[in-house]
């Protein structure tokens, strides 16, 4: 889960990591009012979970009541290369001297946490690792061992950042390091992190994903919740627990397993279609999963065509086939159906099918025929 | 022979009183696999349809000589589950548990590696290995594989896996040992630790790889093929129509930035020598042409 800049910080800050005073605004009104009590400059910040933010409008600067009025007002439903702004977060302006990169996230090919530091920050990171990689100063902390503050020490040292910025910095990024491994994320970045005239360091932007898979051991990752935009069919998936991902084309997916359904995705692809989604309903999948699944392909008007690709393993191909017969029966399709099952007991699965097949209920043998006709059903290659 | 498990294997199940690990320990004993104990946690001295359980990894071993360790439990309790097998002195653990936080999946890979180099890990998120007519320990429904070899399969998706498996089986070629390293980000058995078994083995005498998006393990396997095996390749790559930054169902498939595709992929693999075909029945083909010429 990608957090908001607000939700970041706000996160940052049970683990003790200095952030400006500041607060969220949905509207003008509350933005004057945070603005009068975080105190004058402010800077007013849009709330959507893109890049670009500052080059798009999204971020001001406010020496007044006046000011953020005019500001929050134009920023607030401000579409943002297509996210529409809904949340402000207001923020004490801060002096910037230097401003810093500071990052943890995990390296899978050295299977040990990788945190990055650089004293080029307040731009693109992958800019900056492409057009000088020397200034990024990497450490590798094995997750057994942790990161001890001589290595933090040496590490930021190696960054070659203004020396006044060290004690804060390896404060900071200690800090850091613990919001990542006990706070359970994917990435932990904050960019910039700066350096003020009065030698204090702090993060003046924070970039949080958490790893979905430690939500059992957050409970307070539920207010972080339900804000995030999705696409109204991923919306519908994720209340039915299902493995979805939207795409943009005609072809609707269901598959068993996530590799089965990425290849579905690819083979429609393949013979000249586009995938309308990515949907995987697991191993053992009752009737009723079927249904859901059904149902949220359903709610896709682009969608065409529907390709059930089933390789029947644990699950078995009579199991399936009568979960289809039976999710036939409660969701009213607007797309035909090309099935293909194989694998365990595919032949008793298929003959169940057999007296059901219509125009709109196809079974083909094979995962490329099958992918052919959901193409061709769907108004045939691009 | 097969690689890391064969005949001789003599399994644990950790959690074999749950209903995923009595489903799938009690099919693995069914398909001939030794599967010799369970062990959980204070139900020592009860037994699962005549396997004995044991209250923990230890006793298991000194009671019933278990060499092999299938970790059946919620992803709450997996790292301890692993950590525990590794204590009690067992070289291969399998844990087919998906959803444990990558936190504890990279401090427990980093563990086994700093104080248990002796114990293998495959998986977390995994589908297991079957050596087939020999050993299965994991969810791999173990008919649709056909005994024999000469081909060896390693692969990161479970049905993929079955798709393999069934692809082979339907040309009538056989498979030594079929590897599923599992969709996590830190998988405790890489591709290239397959490859280098596979290389080793004298009855595998040519591999299928199956990949998908998501960091950079089929590079790294493609410039080990290309360095180290001299015995021939056939690979697939999935999520090729796959979107940056979305994960693809497995928690490690995710293109991150412009990192992880599958065309990347494809292309180190071809760069070093390997058949890749484009879906899962292309690699099939290409494989049986293989088989055909060794």
């Amino acid at each position: 889960m990608d957090l908001f800049e607000y939700q970041g910080k706000q996160y940052f800050a049970r683990f003790g990591i200095p952030v400006s005073p500041g607060d969220v605004a949905d509207d003008v009104d509350t933005a004057v009012a945070v603005a009068d009590r975080v105190g004058y400059p402010v800077v007013v910040k849009a709330q959507v979970q893109v890049g670009g933010r500052g080059k798009a409008g999204g971020i001001k600067l406010a020496d007044d009541a006046d000011a953020v009025r005019t500001h929050a007002g134009n920023i607030l439903g401000m579409d943002i290369r297509g996210h529409v702004v809904r949340r402000l977060w207001i923020e004490h302006a801060s002096d910037i001297e230097q401003e810093y990169y500071a990052s943890f996230t995990l390296d899978r090919s050295a299977k040990k946490h990788l945190g990055m530091l650089s004293a080029q920050g307040g731009v693109e990171i992958e800019t900056v690792a492409e057009t000088s990689p020397e200034a990024i100063a990497r450490i590798h902390v094995d997750p057994a061992e942790g990161l001890t503050e001589n290595a933090c020490r040496e590490w930021v040292q190696r960054a070659q950042l203004d020396p006044r910025a060290t004690d804060g910095a390896v404060d900071i990024l200690l800090k850091l390091y613990r919001c990542y491994t006990e706070g359970d994320c994917d990435l932990t970045e904050i960019n910039p992190l700066i350096l003020t005239p009065s030698g204090e360091v702090h993060a003046l932007d924070a970039k949080v994903t958490l790893d979905d898979n430690a939500r059992f051991r957050h409970e307070d990752w539920e207010e972080f919740e339900g804000l995030t935009v999705r696409d109204p069919r991923e919306e519908l998936a994720h209340e039915k627990g299902l493995q979805y991902v939207g795409l943009d084309g005609t072809v609707g997916i269901i598959a068993n397993g996530a590799g089965l359904a990425m290849s579905t995705c690819d083979v429609v692809n393949q013979v000249g279609g586009q995938p309308a989604n990515f949907l995987d309903i697991g191993g053992g999948a009752s009737a009723q999963v079927m249904a859901n699944a059904l149902e949220v392909i359903n709610s896709d008007e682009k969608v065409k065509a529907i390709f059930i690709n089933i390789f029947g393993g644990i699950t078995r191909g009579e199991e399936v086939a009568n979960g289809i017969v039976q999710a036939l029966g409660q969701v009213d399709l607007r797309a035909p159906i090309v099935i293909r099952l194989d694998g365990t007991n595919a032949e008793e699965g298929r003959a169940i099918l057999q007296p059901h097949l219509s125009d709109r209920l196809r079974s083909k043998p094979t995962m490329l025929e099958a992918a052919r006709e959901a193409v061709a059903l769907a108004g045939g290659a691009q | 022979m097969a690689v890391f498990v064969d005949e001789t294997t003599r399994v644990l199940v950790q959690g074999l009183t749950g209903s995923q690990g009595k489903f799938h320990g009690l099919r693995n004993k069914a398909y001939g696999t030794q599967v010799v104990a369970g062990v959980t946690p204070g139900k020592g001295g009860q037994d699962v349809e005549g396997v004995p359980v044991y209250d923990s990894v230890a006793e298991a071993v000194a009671a019933t000589g278990a060499n092999a360790s299938f970790v059946a439990v919620p992803p709450r309790a997996a790292p301890d589950a692993i950590l525990q097998a590794a204590e009690a002195g067992i070289p291969f653990v399998v844990c087919i548990t998906e959803g444990i936080p990558a936190q504890d999946e990279a401090r427990v890979f980093n563990v086994l590696r700093r104080d248990f180099p002796g114990t293998r890990l495959l998986g977390p998120n995994c589908p297991g290995i079957i050596s087939p007519g020999r050993c299965n320990i994991g969810i791999t429904p173990g008919e649709i594989a056909l005994e024999g070899g000469p081909v060896g399969i390693v692969s990161r998706s479970g049905t993929l896996t079955y798709q393999a498996l069934y692809e082979l089986k339907q040309k009538g070629i056989g498979v030594t040992t079929c590897v599923g390293i599992g969709g996590d980000p830190v998988p405790g058995t890489s591709f290239i630790d397959c490859l280098s078994a596979f290389e080793a083995d004298p009855e595998t005498r040519a591999v299928i790889m199956f990949g998908e998006i998501g960091g950079s393990a089929e590079e790294e396997a493609a410039e080990f093929i290309a360095k180290e095996m001299s015995k021939p390749v056939v690979a697939y790559v999935a999520g090729v129509t796959a979107p940056p930054g979305k994960k693809m169902g497995h928690a490690g498939a995710i293109i991150s930035g412009s990192k992880g595709t599958a065309q990347a992929k494809m292309d180190a693999l071809r760069a070093a020598g390997v058949k890749v075909g484009l879906n899962p029945t292309e690699a099939g083909d290409l494989m049986a042409e293989v088989v055909k010429s060794l």
